[in-house]
């Protein structure tokens, strides 16, 4: 078990969901079912502060109850759904029906992010207070960028001063219009119109330039350049508060998957780049320059990745995969990987009641997560299949997860 | 070979394979009779998602000439356009009975895609921005015929590169055959990075026009991308154009060749189409012997 002290090897006590015994060699009187997590870690639930979970508007992809339970399996407790939904989750009254279907599925806890802007559409603030009182802690308006850097300035210091952060889709239109990969050598020899790393890099320098400014947070979402991180990196040395995530693909894979055959399950946003860009952010992440990973995933049904490359649709699923790809690739400690997956990503949605580790009193809210174990993706509970993992070996199986006192998955299948 | 969907991975061995079974197709297509039964009994499936006239009508007169049956489906008008994805397409084509697949598409990897799908022999008649490997194979034909070997040849392949399949294709079979080659225009038309690409730079035309033995235009692909890629055509034509006066600049044994669409007065000088020097017709002619030679090759391989 994992606590702030370190690891140490326990028993843990629950009882009508709440931890009320921790220690070694627990006896149980009370004859409990047994859960024997000899080699696991155990720590707090994931959270993930990057999902598209479809609903409303695009349910045949995803919904709220099958999201829940892709994340149930993947180990997460709380995830932040992406407010790119239809209509956008741009006021009070789309953010409470998100939240209060989650509740009712009530397998994990969803926080809705907010729009920054109306609609989405870059144009004028989002009804910030209304989001903020419905429980958004993360605005964004993701899938696209705040691209005007004035509304980006007004919206920082808006949702900075609620407590909030705004979490930037860090995207130079001009630069990746009409763009659908990496640009570089894969890009050129397939005649495909590549996307320029400088178009992330741009928006993360001015972004940093705005926190600074108004000195109110900024997080940027899925980092694909090696140079972004370097940026993000000298910002920090001079205490501008600023965060970024990773996703598992963008650890794992690099342009070259799709040189092979141009499968669009290698399709996203933003792309996939190069193998010095991927060291870049294993290193940012090792060395706490990215703050989180998070999974962005972003269902889509298999008709929108049956066609070629340029005409198929941006994104993967993630939430099953996330811990045992991070886990696969980077092979951390216990306490990076829960820092990773789940304190640090709880730290930056403000959510209260998530990456705390394992507390005598306290609601379990945990997951059971063997490094050792290696199994091959295959099959979902997402609605959609677009996964760049399926068939490949990973190290690393989430055995058990307890949200909110209840046991949501228990060796792979949902209970 | 199961498909021809790109030549950058082709030796030299299949492609003379391929090249000498056209030599011996284009024999055929001179005598009185211009036909063999080789593909009877046989259907070829022509999936032409892009509009093309040429293309399209060069496979089918292959396919006729080895006495094939034929079979084209057009986007225009068809279910394409109420939706259907592209393997539903491709799936019902080889439920009609296509034993061979020609597909011509407007996005990269369509017809790699389609040949992980069906079980059949597919032919890339063009997909994107990516490859024609019948048009580079016609064309390395037409120089082999013209010159006796690529070895040794230099070739300037002029104008809109970066969005040009014929220039992706002729690069690694001209290559593949010894073919020295130079992409020549400005950055804004050239691939992002050339670094896996076996060629020379330039970046005028009157860098290679005097030494270059194969002079290779291409025009402007207006319709793709939409970026501004030249200041102007008048100052494209002043620096890559091969005008009257530039042509007259050719050496001795230099040729000219064109994929067409010509865009006359732009890329190439409205006379110069059908001078000495130009190929362009020789190209059109070799088209159907390589093609003929290609769905051999493909309907005799074996089936694994």
């Amino acid at each position: 078990m994992l606590s702030p002290d370190g690891g140490q090897t326990v028993d843990i006590l629950i009882e009508n969901g709440r931890i009320v015994s921790i220690g070694p060699a627990l006896s149980n009187d009370a004859l409990y079912p047994e859960f024997d997590a000899t080699g696991c870690w155990v720590g707090p639930g994931f959270v993930d502060i990057h999902t598209h979970l479809r609903e409303p508007g695009h349910e045949y992809k995803e919904d709220i109850k099958s999201g829940s339970q892709a994340a149930a399996l993947g180990g997460y407790t709380a995830v932040v759904a992406m407010p790119n939904t239809m209509p956008a989750i741009d006021s009070g009254h789309i953010a409470r029906l998100v939240a209060a279907r989650g509740r009712e599925v009530g397998l994990i806890e969803v926080q809705p992010a907010g729009a920054v802007t109306l609609g989405r559409q870059g144009n004028e603030l989002a009804h910030l207070d209304e989001l903020w009182e419905a429980g958004s802690r993360i605005f964004t308006d993701d899938g696209d960028p705040v691209a005007d850097s004035g509304l980006m300035r007004q919206a920082l210091e808006y949702i900075g001063d609620l407590g909030g952060v705004v979490s930037q889709h860090c995207e130079d239109k001009g630069l990746s219009r009409g763009g659908h990969m990496h640009e570089g050598s894969v890009s050129s020899l397939l005649g495909i119109r590549g996307i320029p790393p400088a178009s992330e890099d741009i928006v993360v320098a001015r972004d940093i330039a705005l926190s600074e400014m108004t000195d109110r947070p900024v997080h940027f979402q899925h980092l694909s350049s090696a140079r972004s991180v370097e940026l993000i990196a000298d910002a920090r040395l001079r205490g501008v508060p600023v965060t970024a995530e990773v996703t598992p693909h963008h650890l794992m894979f690099t342009d070259k998957e799709i040189e092979a055959g141009t499968d669009p399950a290698f399709k996203m946003h933003p792309p996939l780049r190069t193998e010095s860009d991927r060291q870049g952010l294993i290193e940012g992440l090792r060395h706490g320059v990215i703050d989180v990973v998070a999974t962005d995933h972003a269902p889509h049904v298999t008709a929108d990745k049956e066609v070629p490359f340029e005409e198929a649709a941006n994104g993967v699923i993630g939430l099953e995969t996330a811990a045992a790809v991070v886990n696969t690739v980077l092979q951390p400690d216990a306490a990076e990987f829960f820092s990773w997956m789940s304190t640090g990503p709880a730290g930056i949605a403000r959510m209260a009641n998530h990456g705390r580790y394992p507390t005598h009193g306290e609601l379990a809210n945990l997951v059971v997560f063997d490094p050792n174990a290696r199994w091959i993706p295959g099959t979902y509970a997402s609605k959609s299949t677009n996964s760049p993992y399926t068939g490949l070996t990973l190290t690393g199986k989430v055995r058990l997860t307890v949200s909110m006192g209840r046991t949501t998955s228990s060796e792979g299948q949902l209970t | 070979m199961r498909h021809l969907l790109s030549t950058e991975h082709m030796t030299a061995t299949e492609l003379t394979w391929i090249l000498n079974m056209a030599d011996e197709m284009a024999e055929v297509l001179e005598r009185p009779i211009p036909k063999v039964p080789t593909l009877r009994g046989k259907t070829v499936g022509l999936l032409f998602f892009e509009n093309s006239t040429r293309t399209r009508l060069s496979f089918e007169r292959a396919a006729k000439a080895l006495s094939a049956d034929t079979m084209t489906f057009g986007s225009q008008g068809s279910s394409m356009t109420k939706g259907e994805s592209l393997r539903d397409t491709a799936l019902t084509l080889e439920a009609l009975g296509a034993d061979l697949m020609v597909v011509r598409h407007h996005a990269v990897g369509a017809a790699h895609r389609i040949s992980e799908w069906v079980d059949v022999p597919v032919i890339n008649a063009g997909d994107g921005t990516n490859q024609h490997p019948t048009q580079a194979l016609l064309d390395v034909l037409t120089l082999r015929k013209r010159f006796g070997k690529l070895d040794g040849l230099t070739v300037a392949i002029v104008g809109d590169i970066r969005h040009s399949r014929v220039a992706r294709s002729n690069v690694f079979a001209m290559t593949a055959l010894g073919a020295d080659v130079t992409l020549v225009a400005p950055p804004t038309l050239l691939p992002p990075t050339l670094d896996e690409w076996p060629v020379r730079v330039a970046h005028h035309i009157d860098d290679v026009i005097e030494s270059t033995d194969v002079l290779y235009l291409l025009r402007i692909q207006a319709e793709r991308g939409g970026d501004q890629v030249v200041p102007s055509l008048p100052e494209y034509v002043s620096r890559f154009g091969l005008t009257d006066e530039r042509y007259a600049r050719m050496s001795g044994d230099s040729v000219v060749l064109h994929p067409g669409p010509m865009n006359r007065g732009v890329e190439i000088a409205h006379g110069v189409a059908e001078a000495d020097r130009s190929l362009v017709l020789s190209q059109v002619r070799n088209g159907v012997a390589v093609r003929m030679a290609v769905m051999m090759t493909l309907a005799g391989a074996d089936r694994d």
